[in-house]
């Protein structure tokens, strides 16, 4: 099957080119930083963390959303999700390996990798989380690849495939639970350490991986021969819409018990994002324009009109999207730095060193996410021809 | 940098045997009681059972007092004045009443504490999360309570800055080298990627000497055994008030700060 992804017209080649291209960019961005060291981000002693890790957290949220067209399909037969359950697994692919790469380049001494499992610690989350993600990245490979090329073959995919599948599904839950546990554990965090973090966590991925696929869908009607099927993609909203405004309600619970419990602790960095604190305040805009947009996506989802027009909806899916990679892929990381331990302010902005790298990584993930979608695509269309 | 595990896990090691001759020998003594002991071995290492520090506030005086301090342990451990403040590398270093006590802060507090300057540094805490949270060991704690690191081990994950409750923590953003101008041969200087912090000074502890900021303090830091109910830190503690940083996070601190009063 792997040659499919070899053969396109040439605008296909055109994307590929450009892809690598800004990896090359990448690569060489990362060879400056592993000289320098991370000093050559905007990451100091006291955000300790930023662009790569928020970008790992939100990634790994997309990863975990693949179950929400996995789930409904095989667990409770809903046929419609037949056509882009290849989709949902071949997202979370690339999803899981921008996750790995971008765990990698934020690591100090990245060539002493392999001490995590040398010296594996059970009572470090970073372990589980290792664990989680490998794990998930080896069934969905499976999964997707012989699910697929046993419908190449017209045959039924082996006896083994079906438990995988049933495992896929707690697994990606797992995986995200797992990514809100390495902060939610932290004594030294008011702002993560809540204990709804991991159901947070879950409700915004089923809102920004789904939102994600229907813009893919949406991409794939119009530029292959493939059609996921009106159905497919209503579906698909029905399941962003809800997770999203369950989100909104989580992150009101979070402000409720902040704002009206007026423990210090916990109102100060929802204070230093939406509102600025002691003067600093480089993410209001960012935040509001998160809120902006998660609330006109409500809007546009819930009202029919705007719902069922191809446009709407596209603008909708993307609001969703990027409301939740400022608020995840952001916010919600630098934000947990500020104020520090000692109650002092120290703002984080991305280098651009660090953004080249950053967009590296997307990259990659979409050289695979298109080769993928390229072989699984040309295997569904010689089907239905 | 890997010596220095070595010689932790042999202190470790020499700890248990001298244990199993007799553990009176190995009494930690008060700081006067430790100039006269000079029957030390040269090297024979100061144990304890569980290490701990108290900042006497009222011997701090000045600020050349708490300076002598700082710049002790600075040289001692090779520390880099980075150029740029967010790299900055610190073990040890001065912070308000307010920025140490956060969560113990009133405006109207009395205006001697308001002047005050506390030294903080890693806590070595008897629970630390530092320790709970690195995915290599390369955090770990030791049998005497001190919390150590191995920078060869280090994957620079800087999940241990992200948990510690007190900012104790300094990850090398860059090579610190050229930043460390007065090099003490006896500790290793460090490289890019790895975290740093103050390791109660085992170092010195190994070859019996007490912790460099100790021995600069002219009696304001007392280091000694908590478990020993005898020791120069519990005889303070009994008699003194005194208070740890951020208690609620249940790191249970070892670093005591006597504040006022007597
Ligand atoms: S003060 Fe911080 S670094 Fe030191 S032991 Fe406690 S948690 Fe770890
Ligand atoms: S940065 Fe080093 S010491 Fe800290 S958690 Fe990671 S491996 Fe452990
Ligand atoms: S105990 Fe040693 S390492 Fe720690 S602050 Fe004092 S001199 Fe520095």
């Amino acid at each position: 099957m792997i040659e499919k992804a070899l053969s396109g017209n040439k605008f296909y080649w055109a994307w590929v080119c450009f892809l690598l291209a800004v990896i090359a960019v990448g690569v060489a961005s990362y060879i400056r930083q592993f000289h320098y060291g991370l000093g050559i981000t905007g990451m100091s002693r006291d955000v300790s963390w930023g662009f790569y890790i928020a970008q790992f957290t939100f990634f790994v949220g997309v990863a975990a959303s693949a179950v929400m067209v996995v789930m409904p399909y095989y667990l409770h037969n809903f046929k419609r999700f037949g056509r882009i359950t290849i989709l949902g697994e071949f997202l979370a692919i690339p999803a899981v390996v921008m996750c790995m790469l971008f765990i990698f380049v934020d690591m100090g001494q990245p060539t002493r990798i392999l001490n995590v499992i040398l010296y594996y610690t059970p009572n470090s989350i970073m372990f589980w989380d290792m664990v989680a993600l490998s794990g998930y990245l080896t069934i969905n490979v499976l999964v997707g690849w012989t699910t697929l090329s046993s419908q190449q073959k017209s045959v039924p995919p082996p006896k083994w495939v079906k438990p995988l599948i049933y495992l896929s599904i707690p697994w990606a839950f797992s995986i995200h639970t797992v990514t809100a546990f390495l902060y939610a554990g932290l004594p030294a965090r008011h702002f993560w350490l809540s204990a709804i973090m991991a159901a947070r966590f879950l409700a915004s991925a089923f809102a920004g991986g789904p939102a994600l696929l229907v813009i893919l869908c949406l991409i794939i009607k119009r530029i292959t021969k493939f059609d996921p099927g009106e159905k497919a993609i209503k579906g698909l909203v029905t399941i962003v819409t809800y997770a999203l405004i369950v989100n909104i309600f989580f992150i009101g619970l979070e402000l409720f018990t902040a704002l009206y419990s007026q423990v210090p602790g916990h109102m100060q960095t929802f204070q230093y994002l939406y509102f600025g604190l002691g003067g600093h305040g480089k993410l209001i805009p960012l935040m509001w324009f998160s809120t902006f947009l998660a609330i006109s996506a409500v809007v546009l989802l819930l009202v029919p009109a705007t719902r069922t027009n191809q446009i709407t909806l596209l603008f909708a899916c993307a609001s969703v999207h990027i409301s939740l990679w400022f608020d995840k892929g952001f916010g919600f990381v630098i934000g947990g730095f500020v104020p520090n331990p000692l109650e002092k302010v120290t703002e984080y902005w991305p280098t651009l060193n660090e953004l080249l790298v950053t967009t590296g990584i997307w990259s990659i993930g979409l050289l695979i996410l298109t080769a993928l979608y390229r072989i699984a695509i040309s295997v569904k269309v010689e089907l239905e021809a | 940098m890997s010596t220095g595990r070595r010689q932790f896990l042999k202190a470790a090691g020499v700890t248990g045997l001298l244990g199993l001759v007799g553990s009176p020998l190995l009494k930690i003594f008060a700081p006067g009681e430790l100039e006269a002991s000079s029957e030390f071995r040269e090297g024979a290492a100061l144990t304890a059972r569980r290490w701990s520090l108290v900042v006497d506030m009222k011997a701090f005086p000045t600020e050349e007092s708490y300076t002598k301090c700082i710049e002790a342990c600075n040289y001692t451990h090779n520390i880099p004045r980075m150029d740029n403040e967010k790299h900055e590398v610190k073990w040890i270093w001065p912070e308000t009443y307010e920025h140490a006590f956060p969560d113990n802060y009133d405006v109207y507090l009395s205006e001697n504490i308001e002047s005050m300057t506390f030294l903080v540094l890693c806590n070595h805490c008897d629970n630390p999360p530092c320790v709970r949270v690195c995915p290599t060991k390369a955090t770990f704690k030791r049998e005497d309570g001190i919390v150590a690191m191995d920078y060869h081990r280090c994957i620079g994950c800087r999940f241990c800055m992200a948990a510690c409750p007190y900012g104790a923590r300094s990850f090398n953003w860059r090579d610190p080298r050229p930043f460390t101008k007065n090099v003490n041969p006896l500790y290793p200087t460090r490289t890019k990627g790895v975290v740093e912090k103050c390791n109660f000074c085992a170092d010195r502890l190994y070859r019996g000497e007490q912790p460099a900021c100790v021995e600069a303090s002219g009696g304001a830091l007392i280091f000694g055994d908590l478990k020993d109910k005898d020791s120069n830190v519990r005889n303070i503690l009994r008699t003194k008030f005194a208070i740890t940083r951020k208690p609620d996070r249940g790191t249970l601190p070892r670093v005591y700060y006597i504040i006022g009063g007597s």
